[in-house]
């Protein structure tokens, strides 16, 4: 089912829908990521245990990113740590992810199902809770 | 295959492979509190901005102009092991956020449907949308303390679902529940494919 085409913007604005912001002033206004991809759970991963301080090109929150993918962390852990929208957190991702600092290790593609093991592997340990 | 693993990041990190599990149902259906019941982390909330990108159009031009708002997403993670994480997503509860289901579902194992015997009709969009789209499923009805106990049956021709979709009874608020429930969908995925998942 896709969504209504959006109605007038007050529909949208009320308590439910959460507080009026500009997200993506962080981005200079990017929406979109410069590269496709950073599914929900991708893993990144930095690719340098360097700390790109020195970088101008760099914004606190970028660094932030790298810090925490020192080991490998999902797309939407990123977000929620640096409680920041998804969408910007890719668009920092893709950010990093041009100038080589960070790798991304996408989900095997849908409709990939994962084989018996890992399905068996995932029983067992839910029942080990 | 002879190992879970699936990538490596370099001679030494390994990657683990995340599973996305869908917590869906009515608002107000205990899926907040079932991902908090199952997550071994601080259940986190992400948001997914609102945008003209997000709704069915290529025309983002402008976009950055506009005001937006935002929709939290709960979610948690249990890891299985170092290679193995199955991550649990709370879709939003508003249907003008069906949307937002879509990047939720895409690649998903499958999913968990809520449903409140109180407020039963809540979850037919759920079970609408998962059966739609293929994504297996069960559904968990939320035993609230002051709800009627329904048989499952009378809910299962309430609800008019297919009969291999597994129903379990579940108090959202207890993990040992909330994983049985996680259970049955995995060993309904296995099902699906033809390969029984032997009880451990």
């Amino acid at each position: 089912m896709r969504a209504e085409p959006p109605g007038p913007q007050h529909e949208w604005l009320d308590g439910e829908a959460g507080p009026v912001v500009r997200p993506y002033t962080l981005t200079g206004g990017r929406v979109r990521s410069a590269v496709d991809g950073f599914d929900l759970v991708a893993f990144v991963l930095a690719t340098s245990d360097l700390d790109p301080a020195g970088d101008p090109r760099l914004l606190p929150e970028h660094r932030r990113l790298v810090a925490l993918a020192r080991q490998p962390v999902s797309v939407a852990e990123l977000a929620a740590e640096l409680d920041l929208a998804i969408g910007v957190v890719r668009v920092l991702l893709g950010d990093l992810l041009a100038q080589g600092l960070v790798a991304v290790h996408e989900p095997p593609a849908a409709g990939h199902l994962p084989d018996d093991d890992i399905l068996k592997a995932v029983v067992s340990g839910l029942r080990a809770l | 295959m002879d190992s879970v693993r699936y990538d490596h990041a370099g001679s030494d990190t390994r990657i683990p492979l995340a599973l996305k599990i869908l917590i869906a149902g009515g608002f107000g259906a205990g899926k907040t509190t079932l991902v908090s019941a199952l997550s071994e982390v601080r259940p986190l909330q992400t948001e997914e901005v609102l945008t003209g990108a997000g709704i069915g159009t290529d025309d983002i031009s402008g976009v950055e102009a506009k005001s937006t708002t935002t929709v939290a997403m709960d979610f948690g993670r249990i890891t299985i092991n170092e290679d193995l994480q199955v991550y649990l997503f709370g879709t939003p509860g508003q249907d003008r956020f069906w949307f937002l289901w879509d990047e939720l579902a895409f690649g998903a194992l499958g999913a968990v449907v809520l449903a409140d015997t109180r407020r039963l009709a809540d979850c037919f969009p759920s079970i609408d949308y998962f059966e739609q789209r293929g994504i297996p499923f069960v559904v968990g009805v939320n035993c609230f303390d002051d709800a009627r106990r329904f048989n499952l049956e009378t809910v299962r021709r309430a609800l008019d679902l297919d009969p291999d979709v597994p129903m379990v009874l579940c108090d959202a608020r207890d993990r040992q529940s909330g994983k049985m429930v996680l259970i049955s969908l995995v060993e309904h995925v296995a099902r699906q494919r033809g390969e029984p998942v032997p009880a451990a």
